[in-house]
């Protein structure tokens, strides 16, 4: 429908979903909303990077048991994270033993895989598969940044990588039935790049693809912020909201600021002094499973537009001097028996 | 009493060498391993001007201890072996004298490495 | 060919437009508590530097050049502790470039990513991250300081 909105006509199930984050996230607003919660950085592992393949295996499994389903159900496992080739859904999905496919979308994995994973549902591919997703503090700062002990100070506009995973289970068919939310439709983003060059400023980065993305969706539905409960984005934190907001307005769209929920502003509260706000895979995966699901499996939400937004640079490209493009994938996600 | 002047010397000059380090990080995009740069080599050059050595008479830990004091260390150590012992002690005259802060530095780092471990941020 | 340089235009222009509203919308750090906290975080610790040089070369009475090089090196084990025990980077969090500046933040830069990739073995990963951030001072400082050494052999010649 449109140009680059699919329709999802046999609207497949979103039976189960699990979320896991670690204690900061814990200690934030939403903190007793998720599932589990990790007792230290380490997870009982010996390195982050193991901490965090455990944390998604975890994610994972909790999500097929709380479908009552054995894994080897599972038809297909869509995941993907922020580590260098992905090791840790590649791992995970070792363990796991369900058919994989990996995803690289950055922070917009979670909304990328539900994508993906939906049009492969809806066109009867799989009666049941998995969209899955994490981040861990550790392993960014280790990839990205910079190591845990350096003496560095952290600008307004950085944005703290959240320890969490988030794992959904899609159905179809049969399997579907009684599944109390539903996917409905899919827009795939456009790789955008305004020139920001500055890798502690992703909110700057990423807001041009959202806002494509968004007026695209828009556009294509012949809707607008009123049709949705929640207008949700991954992680653009305070100033990309801000930079959105701006964005939107110029391209012409009513923007209803009190439906523009932004994940990594609402995971992290201003006291726990996270700058602009969290940012990660795990971030967006995390709200979506352990609040927004919750919320719309039992009608609190009618209808809402899920949007991951994600950075799609290298500490290579930073150090080469190139520019952060972004990319957000679009889901529209309703509270619906049938 | 000229214990403490010089103290408060050390002090003053100390601070204003970070205030600079501080205005270079929030108005520039600079890093803070471009920063270090930037000060070891002006430590060098102005040493080598001999625009450093007054700084230190004046204000002792104040102009040693910052980066740049470790750049007047390294330019004073070559050009003096360079006057004694011509090319050769061009070469090795700046390594031989920061010879005790690198040496510290690798060494107390492995240990610290080899005992520690990292810890989450709050 | 010409419509290929209208579009690159108007990118360029959308990019400019961009930028400005970024800027526009960016939060601006407070820079006099910023700068406050790096004058006297970094006035400190000259000032144990002093403290120890005095001690080097009055109690100890070690010559001028051993006391410095004491001092450096006693500055830069306690900045290596404090790294290891977690302490340096809330030290860094709090003065910025008061903690960067000295040579304890040359110390912190050398810890900091030995510790960070431990995991990945003793030699490729403690003894090769031990430079990570610091190599970068030792090759620019050792290098300038040769250029100047063979000014100063020239200079001595002429």
């Amino acid at each position: 429908m449109g140009e680059r909105t699919v329709v999802l006509g046999n609207r497949p199930g979103i039976v189960s979903w699990a979320s896991i984050v670690g204690r900061k996230e814990q200690e934030g607003p939403y903190g007793g909303r998720f599932d589990q919660v990790l007792e230290n950085e380490l997870n009982g592992e010996t390195s982050f990077e193991s901490a965090e393949r455990k944390m998604l295996e975890t994610a994972v499994t909790l999500c097929a048991r709380k479908a009552q389903r054995e894994l080897s159900e599972v038809q297909m496992l869509l995941s993907g994270d922020l580590l260098n080739q992905i090791i840790s859904a590649g791992y995970a999905a070792r363990n796991l033993q369900i058919p994989f496919y990996g995803l690289y979308g950055a922070c917009s994995t979670m909304s990328e895989s539900l994508s993906l994973g939906g049009m492969l549902a809806d066109g009867g591919y799989a009666d049941r598969l998995i969209a899955a997703t994490c981040s861990h503090f550790c392993t960014a700062e280790r990839q990205y940044r910079a190591p845990l002990e350096l003496g560095n100070q952290r600008t307004p506009t950085a944005q703290w990588t959240v320890t969490g995973a988030g794992a959904v289970m899609l159905a179809s068919g049969a399997a579907a039935r009684g599944a109390k939310v539903r996917l409905t439709h899919t827009t795939c983003g456009r790789v955008i790049d305004l020139g920001i060059a500055d890798a502690n400023n992703m909110g700057a980065a990423m807001a041009p693809s959202a806002a494509d993305t968004l007026c695209a969706h828009l556009k294509d539905l012949n809707r607008s912020f009123g049709d949705y409960d929640l207008v949700v984005t991954g992680d653009l934190g305070h100033h990309g909201r801000d930079l959105l907001i701006e964005l939107l307005r110029q391209s012409g769209v009513d923007v209803r600021e009190d439906r523009l929920f932004d994940c990594g502003c609402e995971i992290f509260s201003p006291r726990q002094d996270v700058h602009a706000g969290g940012s990660g895979c795990g971030c967006a995966a995390s709200m979506l499973c352990g609040y927004l699901l919750p919320e719309l499996a039992a009608g609190h939400l009618n209808r809402i537009v899920f949007m991951a937004t994600g950075a799609l640079l290298s500490p290579t490209t930073t150090m080469q001097g190139e520019s952060i493009p972004g990319v957000a994938h679009a889901v529209v996600i309703e509270h619906g028996e049938e | 009493m000229d214990m403490l002047m010089m103290g408060i010397k050390a002090f003053v000059m100390g601070g204003l060498f970070c205030v600079i380090g501080q205005m270079l990080i929030l108005k520039t995009k600079l890093t803070s391993a471009r920063i270090l740069v930037g000060y070891v080599t002006a430590g060098v050059i102005l040493g080598a001007l001999g625009l450093y050595k007054p700084l230190i008479d004046f204000a002792g830990a104040g102009a040693t201890v910052p980066l740049t004091g470790f750049g007047y260390l390294l330019a004073k150590g070559a050009m003096e072996a360079a006057k004694t012992d011509g090319i050769l002690g061009a070469f090795t005259g700046g390594v031989v004298a920061g010879a005790g802060g690198i040496s510290a530095a690798v060494f107390f780092g492995y240990l610290a490495a080899l005992i520690f471990k990292p810890r989450m941020k709050e | 060919m010409g419509s290929e340089k209208q579009v690159s235009q108007a990118q360029q222009d959308k990019i400019q437009r961009y930028k400005q509203l970024v800027d526009r919308l960016s939060p601006k750090s407070d820079m006099v508590t910023g700068l406050w906290r790096a004058f006297w975080v970094g006035g400190a610790i000259c000032l144990l530097g002093q403290a120890l040089t005095e001690f080097f070369s009055r109690v100890l009475l070690w010559g001028a050049t051993s006391a410095a090089t004491a001092t450096s090196i006693c500055l830069i084990f306690l900045s290596a502790l404090l790294t290891g025990l977690g302490v340096y980077d809330k030290i860094g969090k709090y003065a910025g470039a008061g903690s960067i500046v000295p040579i304890t933040g040359f110390s912190n830069s050398v810890v900091a990513p030995a510790m960070e990739f431990r995991r990945e073995g003793l030699v490729m990963g403690v003894g090769a991250k031990l430079f990570t951030l610091s190599g970068p001072v030792l090759v620019y400082g050792i290098c300038s300081s040769i250029i100047v050494g063979l000014i100063a052999f020239v200079m001595e010649v002429l």
